[in-house]
């Protein structure tokens, strides 16, 4: 089982992850945050990231959320990638945002 | 009593990413009955207590989420009705043909004002299943195969302008409002629990600034124990779970939580109180929001509020 060190640009932060786990598990398992956390199935987007550098296995995920040419870019979703080598990675995926509002309706749906 | 008009909730269709690992586990960890699977490649199941030939169709496709919603109205006559009552409102419809899903007679389509595709239809075959009709057993092999839950029961939709939902499922199909969530300013509805039966929802809306997403649907079980046991086998079989087992302020169900193989929520729930139109709607405040979606923690998880499909 090889281990590979994942390193989060923004702080520098590294992980360990086996080639067992998806990004995301690596995360939780060990109590770490970072990568916001939903359905954990590739179904959400909220778990968004951008691979700088290194590789990973990919799994099925939304084109919802990781557009084709997105992917090509390095994005995914850190619930469906496994490293196959050390990786270095930006989180795009955000949590935490505002409420709906009626106003905040009208806008997004163009009324 | 009158049960008349629209029914029930009767059939949920959820787009899939991965068909194979879907069905394994809608058919084994879920436990639902796989009835059927059409030319389109969408798989069909049931609840085993459920009398009609389908409730839950799976579509594989490049995303997750929900195709379309569908309630059972009492006859051909009220379909005919209510379709004229719908296009009066303002809103276009859409005949599909009797047999476009398996067993299921015509249905009427049309798109609400939080951007979901919301059918009625008036016929469904009936499950083939004599041993829960003639001299039926209180539970059998199907009702203790997986998480097995009675039937398909209500579902949890976010979308923008859920006043707009609110007012045509009151007063063009008959719903009437059970409970709601209001935001800081008392008036303002952040959620909306609307019932066409005496349960206490069968379907509920989120505002939320995308249209058309799927929060869940849900799955009804018969107790707290079986809550429990559900959690068991969806740990026993790695899945995803969001929150739970817990119990809802509103609705006062005791539930859980968690994900379909794609990301889609699905919930298994036990209890709930019986309602009334007559009845006025539940209110909780702002201040309350946490305990009135999870009693127990009294606080609000992010992904309650951000983690759709
Ligand atoms: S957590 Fe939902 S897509 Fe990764
Ligand atoms: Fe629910």
């Amino acid at each position: 089982m090889a281990t590979h060190t994942v390193r989060f640009v923004e702080t520098g932060e590294t992980l360990a992850c086996n080639d067992r786990l998806t990004l995301l598990q690596a995360m939780e398992r060990l109590g770490r945050k970072g990568i916001p956390v939903g359905c954990r199935n590739g179904g959400c987007g909220v778990c968004k990231v951008r691979v700088l550098e290194g590789s990973c296995e990919r799994r099925v995920m939304s084109r919802a959320h990781v557009a084709i040419e997105e992917e090509s870019a390095g994005y995914a979703l850190a619930c469906r990638i496994i490293p196959t080598s050390d990786l270095c990675v930006t989180v795009i995926g955000k949590m935490g945002r505002a409420f709906a509002r009626p106003e905040q309706d009208r806008k997004l749906t163009g009324e | 009593m009158g049960m008349t008009g629209v029914l029930r909730p009767g059939h949920a269709a959820v787009r899939v990413l991965d068909m194979k690992e879907a069905m394994h586990f809608y058919g084994e960890v879920l436990g639902l009955i796989e009835t059927g699977r059409d030319s389109y490649g969408r798989v069909y199941y049931r609840a085993w207590d459920e009398r009609d030939h389908n409730s839950i169709i799976l579509r594989e496709a490049d995303q997750a989420g929900i195709d379309f919603f569908g309630f059972k109205v009492d006859s051909p006559a009220t379909l005919d009705k209510l379709e004229a009552d719908v296009r009066a409102y303002g809103y276009p419809t859409e005949r599909i043909p009797a047999g476009d899903l398996l067993q299921t007679g015509e249905r009427v389509r049309f798109e609400i004002a939080s951007g979901h595709a919301i059918e009625l239809y008036a016929e469904k075959g009936k499950a083939n299943s004599p041993q829960m009709v003639d001299n039926p057993p209180p539970w059998n092999p199907e009702s203790e195969r997986g998480i097995a839950p009675i039937r398909f029961d209500h579902g949890l939709l976010y979308g923008p302008d859920i006043e707009k939902v609110q007012d045509f499922f009151v007063n063009v199909l008959g719903f009437y409002l059970t409970e709601q969530i209001l935001l800081e300013d008392g008036k303002t509805q952040l959620a909306i629990w609307l019932a066409c039966s005496n349960k206490a929802h069968d379907i509920a809306f989120v505002r939320h600034p995308e249209p058309n997403k799927l929060h869940h649907v849900s799955f009804l079980l018969e107790s707290w124990e079986k809550v429990l046991r559900a959690a068991d086998i969806m740990s026993m079989n790695r899945i995803s779970i969001d929150m739970g087992p817990t119990r809802h302020g509103v609705t006062r169900g005791t539930t859980i939580y968690a994900f379909d193989p794609s990301g889609n929520r699905f919930e298994t729930f036990a209890g709930g109180y019986q309602t009334y139109p007559d009845w006025d709607p539940l209110t909780w405040t702002w201040e309350e929001v946490g305990a009135a979606v999870y009693y127990h923690d009294r606080q609000l998880n992010p992904a309650f509020l951000e983690v759709v499909t």
